[in-house]
């Protein structure tokens, strides 16, 4: 694995806000083909990192290779997913043009998306079951259809590495499933795919490789080495309460709000 | 109506739909107030170009102008990285300090020419068509016309050739940044659009009026369409519609013009707010009024299937019951909650008691099972 080309190659990345520090000395190799979860507290700069990566913030340091070559050269080789909540979902537009919004980037400066994009639009609106919904007005969808309109933009952006903000952020569970079925179907195609994610009971069934981060980088990579109790309580600090062995449908008498993540962790 | 009527006419309306078209976006972005703090700012640079040529009509005071425009954006949005205080704060900061130095520097240094305060603020529209756009001794008409001709012009350039990167950077700026298309570069585009529009609206028309047309007919167009191509053009054509109202008006009123046009914005906007299909005021009361008593008839329904086959069903079917102790209606209430589910076929009468219909029992199990009714 070592002669080969990382997906996405992080060196020595550091992101400050003024004096504060949010991410220190960043190292991480993110292989090719690989479904990898970003995790760590609140504040732990998960965010950022992304947002680092693409170059929406400023590094303070470091570098950011993606397979081989520098952001700016490699941008048509990614896609993003925002958080939900990043937008404003009262903007005049619907869904099928939201979608088409994905392919602006390899369409460049100037020309207007036509009928190869509307196509491209509605075929990946059809994989995330939202065809029926093409010429809604965005408000008017639940957080779960909106979600999977922003998973369908990502789809027309055909890229080799994604990086998710939060996909299952306020999601009902028959969406979470349908959103992770799709990561994993695009792994399946080769493509890397990289989730901030929150729900330490799902990782096991979701990923195949992990980042945990708190300001500084705890661990990483594959799931069944790194998801460790030590490691998450360096990442977590405190007591986690979490048993790796415990399988997500088997949950622990003593956790009663297996719902949310939060009852999982106890400071 | 005579030829100067109509050339200030024209004037009005082409400002109007060259300020609404950058105005659609300022609203998207949240920042329509920046249309009030952009327009007030540029004075000093205007004052200052003036200083140095000694031209009203000199291209520098648009330069200048548009330079001023974005340094207060650029101004604003450094005191809010600081975060010591809050955009709208910074914006209050900022303008009233940058215009207040125009108006210093107007009355200690220009006393004695065409740039006065009032000018400034209300325009002078009456004298429009004496302003006139003169080549080779040919008079092209009024200069007025021919500024914020080519102003709208430009607009409505900006917006068609960058219709798809502005509506992307506003949509989803960080999508747009991801994708290289450059929301910061139009960001500032978008600013220096309008700082231009406002330094050629502001002496024919005055700087409340800019602010007035940027603002009012994007937020009128806003409540008839979901289509942002239609929103721009609904914004544009509402706002010569005010221009033109507001014109009328002030005839009518031998009342200032600028005045006339704002209250023609003003009223334009009450009209779409009060009757705008789906969500204009009227259909909001007759859509909540109208979910009240479907809401009231598939209560109705719930309460029958709730107890029938029930030994209190004969009891609790009774009309008289609604209205008793235990539903708690107004007999009037339950009068009409009755006769609409019965026009719906929900229920029906039979002597005094109430029974389900097939469909009144479906909309109840619809309700209950949390689909909607």
């Amino acid at each position: 694995m070592s002669t080969e080309t990382p997906a996405v190659r992080v060196t020595d990345l550091t992101v400050a806000y003024g004096e504060l520090p949010v991410l220190w000395d960043i190292d991480m190799d993110v292989p090719a083909g690989k479904l990898m979860a970003i995790m760590g507290p609140n504040g732990a700069g998960k965010t950022t990192l992304i947002k680092a990566i693409l170059g929406l913030v400023p590094p303070a340091a470091g570098r950011v290779e993606i397979h081989g070559g520098l952001y700016r050269d490699q941008r048509h080789l990614v896609g993003y997913v925002p958080q939900r909540g990043s937008v404003d979902w009262d903007f005049p537009t619907t869904v099928l043009d939201v979608v088409m919004m994905g392919r602006y980037g390899a369409l460049g400066w100037f020309k207007r998306p036509g009928k190869r994009e509307r196509d491209q639009a509605l075929t990946a609106l059809d994989k995330v079951g939202m065809a029926d919904f093409r010429a809604r007005q965005i408000s008017q969808l639940s957080g779960g259809q909106q979600q999977r309109v922003f998973l369908a933009r990502a789809l027309v952006q055909d890229a080799q590495v994604y990086f998710m903000d939060e996909p299952f952020q306020g999601v009902d569970a028959r969406t979470e499933l349908a959103i992770v079925d799709l990561l994993k179907e695009l792994r399946t195609l080769g493509r890397t795919v990289i989730v901030v994610h929150h729900d330490l009971q799902t990782v096991r069934d979701y990923f195949d490789w992990i980042t945990l981060l708190n300001v500084r980088r705890i661990a990483g990579g594959p799931v069944d080495e790194v998801f460790t109790s030590e490691n998450l309580k360096l990442a977590y600090g405190g007591r986690v309460e979490f048993l790796q062995r415990q399988a997500p449908c088997d949950p622990p008498p003593d956790a009663p709000d297996l719902g949310s993540y939060p009852g999982r962790i106890r400071p | 109506m005579s030829i100067p009527h109509l050339e200030i006419l024209a004037i009005a309306v082409v400002t109007a739909a060259g300020c609404s078209l950058v105005g659609v976006f300022l609203m998207l972005r949240r920042m329509a107030m920046l249309s009030d703090a952009i327009s007030h700012a540029i004075l000093p640079g205007i004052v200052v170009a003036f200083f140095f040529t000694h031209d009203l009509a000199s291209p520098w005071l648009m330069i200048a102008a548009v330079l001023t425009g974005l340094l207060t954006v650029v101004l604003v949005e450094t005191l809010t990285r600081t975060r010591r205080l809050k955009e709208d704060a910074a914006m209050g900061l900022i303008f009233p300090a940058l215009f207040s130095l125009g108006i210093v520097l107007i009355t200690r240094y220009a006393g004695d020419i065409h740039l006065d305060v009032d000018a400034v603020l209300l325009g002078e529209l009456a004298f429009a068509p004496f302003d006139r756009f003169v080549v080779g001794g040919a008079d092209l008409g009024p200069r007025h016309l021919w500024v914020m001709g080519g102003v709208t012009l430009l607009n409505l350039l900006a917006v068609t050739v960058f219709f798809k990167e502005l509506k992307l950077a506003t949509f989803d700026a960080g999508l747009a940044a991801s994708l290289g298309l450059a929301p910061a570069a139009i960001h500032y585009g978008l600013m220096a659009l309008v700082s231009v529009t406002a330094v050629g609206a502001f002496d024919a028309v005055g700087l409340i009026l800019v602010v007035a047309l940027m603002v009012g007919p994007a937020a009128a167009a806003y409540l008839l369409t979901d289509r942002l191509g239609l929103l721009l053009v609904l914004a544009a054509l509402l706002g010569a519609v005010a221009a033109g109202l507001g014109f009328a008006l002030a005839l009518w009123l031998d009342a200032s013009i600028a005045g006339g046009i704002a209250v023609g914005v003003g009223l334009v906007f009450l009209v779409v707010f009060l009757v705008a299909p789906g969500r204009g005021f009227v259909a909001v009361v007759l859509r909540r009024r109208r979910q009240r008593w479907d809401f009231a008839q598939v209560m109705l329904a719930i309460h029958l299937i709730q107890h029938e086959g029930g030994p209190d069903e004969d009891d609790e079917s009774r009309v008289e019951h609604l209205h008793g102790k235990h539903v708690g209606w107004t007999p009037a209430f339950t009068a009409r909650v009755v006769g609409g589910a019965e026009k719906r076929g929900l229920v029906e009468l039979d002597a005094g008691r109430l029974r389900l219909t097939d469909p009144g029992r479906e909309a109840a199990g619809r309700a209950l099972s949390g689909t909607g009714s």
